[in-house]
């Protein structure tokens, strides 16, 4: 019987990281769909600013900016453990995975922390008017991306000191940090939406 | 060719595959088999097919929830239902035909053909996938439960404030539909990641892009579009939810919030919708046309380049839906100009498939029927919509009977036409048994005249203004004769979905067998055996040109080197599918099953109490947690320097 000549594929790495894996893909589709999740809350947020007779509704004072501040400050710096994690994930680095996890998950507690202080920060209720409607869902939608990125960086810390690891972990890992990076990155636009864009 | 470019070494002559090869893959993407095994599959045939039937069964619900209504307006003051049951019966239709019938049935053929159709095992996230099922499944069943329980929606299926807000919505009526949108929409965005990895990073080496099938083509922007579009929905439906829940004030025009910025939001999501449902249908339609016209498609890069062009400016349009709200008319002109430009790349395509079909040597087959029956209704319901797309013609039919046949010209025509064109198509792949063509052609028939009974006479009735949505008439109107006449086209259409459903039931015993490829298609999933090994393919084919199988040669390399002992795929770069790496996909398991489960509480809770977002969080954290964490007594099988040591 005559056999198809073949294309051997044998030799090819069993792991790949960036976009050459499907989870990068997985997680940069994630990604848009959060990112358009996140336009639709600025498009309404403008919609209402813009139909509404003052922004912010009379007698209510902008937000105060504290703990919103200093939370964007930690936010930025945790941009830092979290690239460390990354380098280390490229070489496999269990440990070095291990710690930077660690940290970027104690980092996510304390800006959990900070983001309590901020509710109260805003200076109105939800349920008053469409301004402090829109106010707490943005903030609470972003917190929500802050409490499922910590708890997986929680549970990766934990896969990689006590699980039983493969070398797959470490893209997972890898495709974490990204997450991590476009938690931070979408707080930029919506923190001078939420704090500064009242007192203009 | 191409194949040859980069790392793995294009070897002269293969050593014969081991006469077992066939049985190892078998145990190896062996699915675990009873009753507990069902919750564990993660073979995206099954998982599709499952989607498949479940989606049917809707459309069946669906359908008869339509024959009830056409038996209610077939005589004018007709008791037999009554408003406030009618205002349930046309907003379930309309919800069921929409998220759960024709945007899931097209997603799931994606997901049974698009592995086939590139030369893969399975999907990118198999474990996703079936949890994408069960979150669908159970979004579907929730909105029948609550319907039975008298608890169904009840304000039209797009929902509109005021009425579907705290203060003129009753009960939990549309709070059943804001969490229909949750579950069918989380269902919808994870197939429709689930299409874009594997198409774009697990084609057969040499399938690259500009030779990619049109049908997969057409999955991949309908899932772009399912990507920018259903996350407004979600907000919307949140805001909805949350107004009636939590009392925010998004939609209440005395505390700072706007009732159009529901329309808004709903359209922008609603109208890429209709697209969302017609570009999988395009890429049926292209299909057959190719094969029953046995050639090469004429104009690959227009078909293409149109499908973008739809994709884009479906997200331009949403006003359209909006020209009864005295928005500022520059901005409606806008948008009259934007619903027009679309039927540009529609009458491309229509174009292309007419010089096909010209040039081929046709074989009138049930499918091609079917296509030729969609390229006629949908020239119909094209030309309301540019008569619609006018917005003072618009203000004159709004919310008339006229919409309601332009809606059902272009969705029936426009998607469940080659919908059933694709099913007869696919069948015999799908089962490894032959429709019957004399009764597929009765069926066909029958569907056809039963459609356009149905609803051409809408038109006329929309002109003589009868509103969509009343339950009942006056016989002073003169509506009765055209309403008794859309009454019996629904039973004659009806007849013919029947028969269609007898059709695959007997043949699904006594049809004839179909053998690999009985239709002499060109593209890959024709290759292999019908119905397909759980492996899809024993070696991995490679592909060099647009028409795969018409252009194979003899001695087209095949890949090998993939493991089998474990579940072991190629995984190529995204344009060129140039061999890259090979992954281990995962395996069966429960916890996608427990965590749909786990969602779904959360899901039907909100609905009573905010805290059930809180405390429900736990038990879908759990249930993540189980199914990331590795296994110990399944360690994967690997080289050791793969293999780190805790």
């Amino acid at each position: 019987m005559r056999v198809a000549p073949s294309l051997d594929v044998s030799d090819l790495p069993s792991v790949a990281y960036g976009p050459r894996a499907t989870l990068w893909w997985g997680v940069v589709g994630m990604l848009m769909i959060e990112a358009t999740m996140f336009a639709m809350l600025v498009a309404t947020y403008f919609y209402l600013r813009v139909t509404a007779d003052t922004w912010p509704p009379l007698g209510t004072p902008s937000p105060r900016l504290l703990a919103a501040t200093l939370n964007i400050a930690l936010l930025v710096v945790s941009v830092a453990p979290m690239y460390l994690m990354h380098r280390a994930s490229w070489r496999s680095d269990r440990r070095a995975v291990a710690l930077w996890l660690a940290v970027g998950t104690l980092i996510g507690g304390g800006t959990l922390v900070l983001r309590g202080f901020e509710f109260a920060a805003l200076n109105c209720r939800w349920d008053s008017h469409a301004y402090g409607s829109v106010l707490w869902t943005i903030v609470a939608m972003h917190a929500g991306h802050l409490v499922s990125s910590t708890l997986e960086n929680l549970l990766l810390a934990l896969l990689m000191i006590i699980g039983p690891i493969e070398r797959k972990h470490f893209v997972d890992a890898s495709v974490n940090a990204l997450y991590w990076y476009f938690v931070v990155a979408s707080w930029l636009p919506l923190y001078v939406l939420v704090y500064w864009v009242p007192r203009l | 060719m191409s194949l040859a470019m980069r790392a793995p070494r294009p070897v002269e002559e293969a050593p014969a595959p081991p006469p077992d090869l066939r049985a190892t893959l078998a145990r190896t993407w062996a699915e675990p088999g009873g009753f507990f095994g069902w919750f564990m599959n993660v073979n995206h045939k099954s998982i599709a097919t499952r989607m498949i039937v479940t989606a049917l069964g809707f459309f069946a619900l669906g359908g008869i929830l339509a024959l009830l209504m056409r038996l209610q307006l077939a005589r004018p003051e007709s008791r037999l239902i009554g408003p406030d049951l009618y205002g349930q019966l046309f907003t379930v239709h309309g919800s069921t035909m929409m998220f759960l019938f024709a945007v899931p049935v097209m997603q799931a053929l994606g997901l049974y053909l698009v592995p086939l159709m590139i030369g893969t095992r399975n999907v990118a996230f198999p474990r996703l996938n079936a949890f994408g099922y069960y979150v669908y499944l159970f979004g579907g069943l929730f909105l029948w439960i609550s319907f039975i329980l008298n608890v169904g929606p009840d304000v039209g299926w797009f929902s509109y404030v005021p009425l579907a807000g705290p203060q003129y919505g009753i009960g939990k009526r549309p709070d059943v539909w804001a969490q229909l949108i949750t579950f069918t929409e989380l269902a919808a965005l994870v197939a429709a990641v689930e299409t874009v990895v594997t198409t774009f990073k697990m084609r057969a080496p040499g399938l690259s892009l500009n030779r990619l099938p049109l049908f997969v083509w057409a999955m991949l922007i309908t899932s772009f579009m399912v990507i920018f579009a259903m996350p407004a929905v979600m907000v919307a439906s949140l805001f909805l939810a949350t107004d009636r829940l939590v009392s925010t004030q998004f939609f209440n025009p005395a505390e700072g919030g706007d009732a159009l910025l529901w329309q808004h939001l709903f359209w922008f999501f609603g109208h890429p919708e209709v697209y969302i449902i017609f570009v999988p249908a395009l890429g049926f339609v292209s299909t057959i046309v190719i094969t029953f016209a046995r050639r090469a498609v004429f104009g690959y890069t227009a078909l293409v380049l149109s499908l973008f062009a739809t994709g884009f400016l479906g997200f331009g349009l949403w006003v359209h839906h909006m020209f009864a709200t005295g928005l500022p008319q520059l901005g409606l002109s806008f948008f009259t100009a934007a619903s027009m430009m679309i039927a540009i790349p529609s009458g491309v395509q229509i174009f292309c498939w007419v010089v096909t079909l010209w040039g081929g040597r046709l074989r009138f087959t049930t499918p091609l029927y079917y296509v030729l029956g969609f390229v006629v209704i949908f020239v119909v319901g094209g030309l309301t919509g540019v008569m619609l797309a006018s917005a003072p013609l618009d203000l004159q039919v709004h919310d008339t009977y006229f919409v309601v046949a332009h809606l059902h010209y272009v969705l029936i025509g426009g998607a469940v036409f080659p919908l059933f064109g694709a099913l007869h198509y696919w069948f015999p792949k799908l089962t490894g048994r032959m429709l019957s063509e004399r009764a597929g052609k009765w069926s066909f028939w029958l569907v056809f005249v039963g459609f356009n009974l149905t609803f051409f006479p809408m038109h006329q009735l929309g002109l003589m203004g009868m509103p969509r949505r009343i339950y009942t008439y006056l016989p002073q109107t003169g509506w009765t004769l055209l309403n008794q006449v859309a009454t019996v086209g629904t039973f004659v259409l009806g007849l013919g979905v029947l028969a269609a459903v007898a059709n695959a039931a007997i043949s699904l015993r006594r049809g004839a067998i179909a053998g690999d490829n009985p239709w002499d298609a060109d593209t890959l999933e024709w290759s292999t055996t019908s119905p397909p090994p759980l492996y899809n393919y024993a070696h991995l084919p490679t592909v060099n040109s647009r028409h795969a199988l018409w252009t194979r040669t003899p001695d087209q390399p095949v890949v090998t080197g993939l493991r089998t002992d474990i579940r072991e795929v190629l995984i190529t770069d995204a344009v060129d599918a140039r061999p890259d790496h090979r992954q281990h996909l995962d395996g069966p398991t429960v916890w996608p099953f427990l965590t749909a489960v786990s969602a779904t509480i959360v899901f039907v809770g909100a609905i009573f109490t905010p805290w059930a977002v809180v405390l429900g969080a736990i038990p879908v954290f759990i249930a993540l947690t189980g199914w990331f964490w590795p296994h110990r007594s399944t360690p994967l099988p690997g080289p050791a320097r793969e293999r780190l040591r805790p």
